[in-house]
């Protein structure tokens, strides 16, 4: 029998600590609307998407509704439209945008993710039509989201693409200048994409995925740092990731009933439940302040990297235990313009892009939601991206880039994208040029997996 | 279907009652009730079944908005499953 004392501490993790369910995602694949008429094939993506989406709107209001539990986002993914378009005798694909655009308006969801292309090793001229087309599809679609694959462990990392990737933000936040570069917030340049993720940017319905997937991604920073408050100063880290620990495994297991319940109701097979600790912009619910918990005075400042790498290990452990399958990109995000303690923690200078991109090293996912001058150039963007990837490749780990060059600022400004989005101030990035690194172009190869130090 | 039914809010007379006979009317049977009063604020935690099958939960959810809306009281009614799910192995 569940205790008052256990009820008024679940309510308390709802109405206070942020807690809810960030997303329900529901993944389709797309592989039976290819079509030689473009035209057609963007009508089958959209009958698709709206007949298997249908009820996701309402099942989610009603788990929502039945168990109390907030669920902030219905969400779609698709398989990679590079390789839906590949057979459509068109050089703009675009049109396969606007189709997934329709089709989330019709079902009502609040994004879709799989505008996607995988180039880890080699690209396709499908591949390169996709991306050439991103700048445009991401300025004309509201809810679309787009994702490239550069590297992986096994493949190495497609410098080609990688440069490629680097002019491509700089045109999408040109072609989005006039809302801060809101385009680049929708487009994130992977390493070892993974094949369920349920959050956006970077969601897409692997190959490797059925016809279609319940995923679900939870969300609750403010748990972890409320349980934490409870500690005193001087308790031991084994008290620490016990702490965390145990609310992982709370959170996890809210995600595990609503992913169940949404795959019962939709009858479509339940997939994962991504345990990633995701932030967002309200005060407390933030994974710097978690952090700063531990004992470190600012976000950023040295100790921050072990502080992080004690939180991803001690959700995943708290977490795996309460799924009976758990993926995605599970682990702790830190995205600097969704995450209030990281934006005061960049003002206020202690964070830097140096420690963020440290920090990536032993969290999910990367260099995630920053904003970056104006004028810094196509290559520098590239060799940001490149910075990331070799992260990720070597590490055999997912790192991203979601970087946005905002049109016409500086440093000292910041740009705002609203809602979950938030707000990034300006950081800067190094003047000196690596351009003749990024015009070598070819393969960095995948690296060695044995005598490893 | 059991579930848990939570009212929170400032103490005044007639709130279980007010609760309790709504519950009547749709056929559920209480199994625990928990209730304190705390520097006047009410708590009071019940633990139903629904014995009618006809009676969903969110025709119960609603019912209890009303009964909210009377008696100035937050009430939630929410499937037990998500307690248990949460706080046992």
């Amino acid at each position: 029998m569940i205790s008052a004392h256990e009820v008024m501490q679940t309510l308390e993790m709802f109405d206070h600590q942020h807690l809810d369910v960030r997303t329900i995602t529901l993944g389709i694949s797309l592989q039976d609307c290819a079509h030689p008429v473009a035209k057609i094939a963007a009508q089958r993506i959209y009958d698709k998407i709206t007949h298997t989406a249908e009820r996701l709107p309402q099942v989610s209001h009603d788990i929502s509704r039945q168990f109390g539990v907030p669920i902030i986002n219905r969400r779609i993914s698709v398989t990679p439209i590079a390789q839906v378009a590949a057979a459509s005798e068109t050089e703009d694909y675009v049109i396969f945008a606007q189709a997934l655009q329709r089709a989330a308006d019709t079902v009502g969801v609040d994004f879709i993710g799989g505008f996607s292309a995988l180039v880890h090793k080699g690209m396709t001229r499908a591949d390169e039509k996709l991306i050439r087309s991103i700048p445009e599809a991401l300025a004309v679609t509201k809810n679309v989201c787009s994702s490239v694959n550069v590297g992986s462990t096994r493949a190495g990392i497609n410098m080609d693409a990688v440069r490629l990737m680097g002019e491509i933000i700089k045109l999408t936040a040109e072609r989005t200048k006039d809302d801060d570069g809101l385009g680049c917030a929708k487009l994130v340049v992977f390493a070892n994409a993974v094949e369920d993720n349920p959050f956006m940017a970077g969601a897409f319905h692997g190959v490797g995925e059925g016809e279609s997937v319940v995923n679900v991604g939870v969300s609750g920073p403010g748990v972890v740092k409320h349980a934490l408050e409870k500690l005193t100063t001087t308790a031991s880290f084994d008290d620490v990731a016990e702490t965390i620990k145990k609310t992982a495994f709370q959170i996890t297991r809210m995600g595990q009933l609503v992913a169940r319940e949404a795959s019962k109701r939709l009858n479509v097979p339940f997939g994962i439940v991504d345990l990633s600790l995701a932030p967002t912009p309200a005060r407390g619910d933030s994974v710097a302040r978690i952090l700063e918990e531990m004992g470190l005075e600012v976000c950023g400042t040295h100790g921050t990297t072990a502080a992080l790498a004690l939180l991803n290990d001690a959700v995943k452990k708290g977490g795996v235990m309460a799924s009976s399958h758990v993926g995605g990109l599970s682990g702790a995000f830190i995205p600097v313009s969704e995450d209030e303690g990281m934006i005061a923690a960049v003002e206020n200078g202690t964070l830097t892009l140096e420690k963020l991109e440290a920090m990536t090293c032993v969290c999910s996912v990367g260099l995630d939601m920053i904003a970056v001058p104006g004028d810094t150039s196509a290559q520098t963007l590239s060799a940001i991206i490149a910075d990331e990837a070799a992260i990720g490749v070597v590490n055999n780990k997912t790192t991203a880039v979601r970087v946005i060059p905002a049109p016409g600022k500086t440093v000292g400004d910041s740009v705002s994208f609203g809602g979950l989005l938030g707000t990034a101030p300006v950081m800067p990035v190094h003047n000196e040029s690596s351009e003749v690194f990024i015009h070598r172009g070819g393969r960095i190869p995948a690296p060695l997996h044995s005598l490893r130090n | 279907m059991k579930a848990f039914i939570t009212v929170l809010g400032r103490d005044r007379r007639g709130i279980i009652a007010a609760v309790s006979a709504k519950l009547l009317e749709y056929g559920v049977n209480i199994l625990d009730i928990t209730q304190t009063v705390l520097q006047n604020n009410f708590t009071m935690i019940m633990f139903v079944e629904l014995e009618d099958p006809s009676v969903t939960i969110e025709m119960l959810s609603d019912a209890m908005d009303e009964v909210a809306k009377d008696i100035s009281m937050v009430i939630r009614v929410q499937r037990e499953d998500i307690f248990d799910s949460m706080n046992r192995i």
